[in-house]
């Protein structure tokens, strides 16, 4: 059946609607881009911000646009960080970019490859698929000490300039300033994709599957999608990570940081893009707060804040965030009543 | 060669007492726990604390390495797990893992980080020669003690009124409410009852295993193993898997140490891509 044009009419502009830039979101970056010349003390920990954001980000896409919980999303960060690191040390990629689009690409290719794992059975065998995955990975790299340095981490890493005129310092301006551009990128790229007639069909996918496949989406073809392009950004994510500190561990295949991850998503809410980048920026603080007081016992107050979360209800915490988007609908300037129209059933007929 | 079998019948059956309480929570409730290697951390550092500082016999220490597991576990279950069995399985994921963090971090405080075993009774180290093949004495206790649990949870859930419920409940819980059976006291039970035999097997394991406040994020993926490839729909499906696992774990290390872990972890993919539902399930029978 083919639609009539005034709903493929009225279904276009209520997707570019949904896609249009609010005021908020435009405060957002310019507060994150003014942070380069306002805040040059706070470089080094917005830099750690900028790339947890985009690792958290690439939770986000799976997570709260597709319904899957990972819980070993690490695995793709730690493949982009030594890929990274590893191009660099034995300088087969000089370029940084060049080195980040790699370590990029390793992560995607890995991802696209376990993503049929991820499209079988429960979220339980998700789960263990998932934790699995990322428990060889870190197995590989600690076996191979030779590569990899195994459980001392990769050290002797040199990261040129980027592009050849930027040289990393220690304070971290070029630092935060690279890695808030790629993040800004790569958040331009994903606001496209989950504005995108692709977005709203993972939406639909996330709600009820059996639904979404009888009315002819291809359930499996967008999970596979999604699932390697989230690989690729926790990729680049993890090449932010390698790049910045000249480092790479074990520790980024970690257990505990997909379970981190998880925690940043959670706090600043998933489906909507900037829960991944709130999150990041609360979490930073939160652990650079907490484990001042007490470094070691750290994990314990992650875990509070987690059981807490659950037992009060997500939805009631990130309610906290009401009165700002009735703020945010006010501050609208933008006359939206005649777009409003079509519901959020509409575009699925 | 039998000695290694040995070895990993004795591990595996370790395993098993570890996981059952999973396996059975899993399939009753359909709630994923993985914080239960937490209950046996704490079944573990409650006979440390018991054998080697207050002194009493190592036999008498795991019985009480049970209880304490148990009474844990019913606390937690109704004061906090209770509000969590309605939400979906991210807020499941999210509220365990955090348990399980809470439980390293505070076990960490006051045991110190620093692996500790069990001083076990001198009677029971050494190894026995049989027919030339070696056992250690320690291995054999874990098998016979283990085989003995094995023998009596598959009486109980067969033969007893309490199992029958149990069995009814898990098949359909919501049927089950309608044949007036309380099935909300039945998983309070038998969750502490899994929660002390993972205890259990956390006493008896200090030793095999090592003990220290990582143990429950370390043996989390034993656990999930044990049981996703035995499926939840009986109690046969995790105890071959836990067999299996184990000898493969054991058999694996000696033999080609070089692939370390990979091993058990590569068996867990190929089985989960051959049969999502687990190794041993009844196939369609929900």
């Amino acid at each position: 059946m083919i639609p009539s044009p005034a709903a493929i009419r009225a279904a276009t502009e209520w997707l570019s609607a949904r896609a249009r830039w609010h005021p908020l979101e435009m405060l957002f970056w310019l507060a994150a881009f003014a942070a380069i010349f306002v805040l040059p003390d706070q470089h080094l920990i917005l830099t750690e911000i900028a790339w947890l954001g985009l690792f958290a980000l690439s939770l986000d896409l799976i997570l709260g646009y597709a319904g899957i919980i990972s819980l070993g999303h690490a695995a793709f960060l730690g493949l982009g960080a030594y890929t990274a690191a590893l191009l660099a040390k034995f300088h087969i990629v000089d370029e940084p970019v060049l080195a980040l689009l790699c370590g990029g690409f390793v992560a995607m290719a890995v991802g696209f490859v376990t993503s049929f794992l991820v499209l079988r059975g429960s979220d339980l065998t998700r789960l263990m698929v998932t934790l699995g995955v990322a428990l060889i990975l870190a197995e590989i790299a600690n076996r191979n000490g030779w590569l990899t340095g195994g459980a001392d981490g990769l050290q002797g890493v040199d990261i040129k300039p980027v592009l050849g005129l930027f040289p990393f310092d220690l304070a971290g301006h070029t630092g935060y300033t690279y890695c808030l551009i790629v993040l800004f990128i790569l958040f331009l790229l994903a606001r496209r994709l989950v504005n995108s007639p692709f977005g709203l069909s993972l939406l639909s996918v996330k709600s009820n599957p059996l639904r979404a496949l009888a009315i002819g989406i291809s359930v499996d073809t967008r999970l596979v999608i999604i699932y390697t392009i989230s690989a690729f950004y926790a990729g680049v994510a993890g090449a932010l990570v390698a790049q910045t500190t000249a480092f790479a561990s074990l520790d980024l295949f970690s257990f505990d940081r997909s379970a981190d991850l998880l925690l940043v998503l959670i706090i600043g809410g998933a489906g909507y893009l900037y829960g991944g980048l709130i999150g990041a920026i609360i979490f930073k603080f939160m652990q650079d707060y907490l484990s001042a007081l007490t470094p070691q016992y750290w994990p314990f107050w992650i875990g509070l804040v987690l059981v807490v979360l659950v037992l009060v209800g997500r939805e009631r915490i990130t309610s906290w965030t009401t009165p700002i988007r009735r703020l945010a609908a006010r501050l609208d300037w933008r006359t939206t009543a005649h777009l409003t129209a079509p519901s959020t059933e509409e575009p699925g007929h | 060669m039998i000695t290694i079998l040995v070895d990993g019948i004795a591990y595996g059956m370790l395993l098993f007492v570890l996981a059952a309480g999973l396996a059975v929570t899993l399939g009753l409730m359909n709630f994923v726990n993985l914080a239960h290697g937490a209950f046996a951390m704490a079944g573990g550092y409650v006979t440390v604390v018991l054998v080697n500082r207050v002194g009493i016999p190592f036999f008498a220490g795991l019985p009480i390495a049970f209880l304490v597991s148990a009474a844990i576990g019913f606390v937690f279950e109704r004061t906090l797990y209770v509000h969590v069995y309605s939400k979906n399985p991210l807020d499941q994921v999210l509220f365990t893992i955090g348990l399980v963090f809470m439980s390293v971090a505070a076990v960490d405080y006051v045991m110190g980080s620093s692996q500790v075993f069990v001083q076990i009774p001198n009677y029971l180290k050494g190894q026995f020669d049989v027919f030339g093949i070696s056992i250690g004495r320690y291995r054999l206790l874990i098998i016979v003690l283990c085989g003995l649990l094995t023998v009596a949870l598959q009486f109980i859930l067969a033969k007893t009124r309490f199992g029958s419920r149990l069995r009814a409940a898990v098949d359909d819980s919501r049927v089950a409410r309608g044949l007036g059976i309380n099935v909300n006291w039945i998983f309070a039970l038998t969750f502490a009852f899994g929660s002390g035999l993972a205890g259990l097997g956390g006493a008896l394991g200090a030793e095999i295993l090592g003990l220290d406040p990582t143990f429950p994020l370390k043996f989390m993926i034993y656990f999930l193993i044990v049981v996703t490839v035995g499926g939840t729909s009986s109690i046969t499906g995790p105890f071959l898997a836990s067999l299996l696992l184990g000898i493969c774990d054991v058999a694996g290390k000696y033999y080609v140490p070089s692939l370390g872990a990979f091993v058990i972890y590569t068996i867990m993919i190929v089985v989960l891509i051959w049969r999502p539902q687990g190794l041993f399930s009844r196939v369609g029978s929900r």
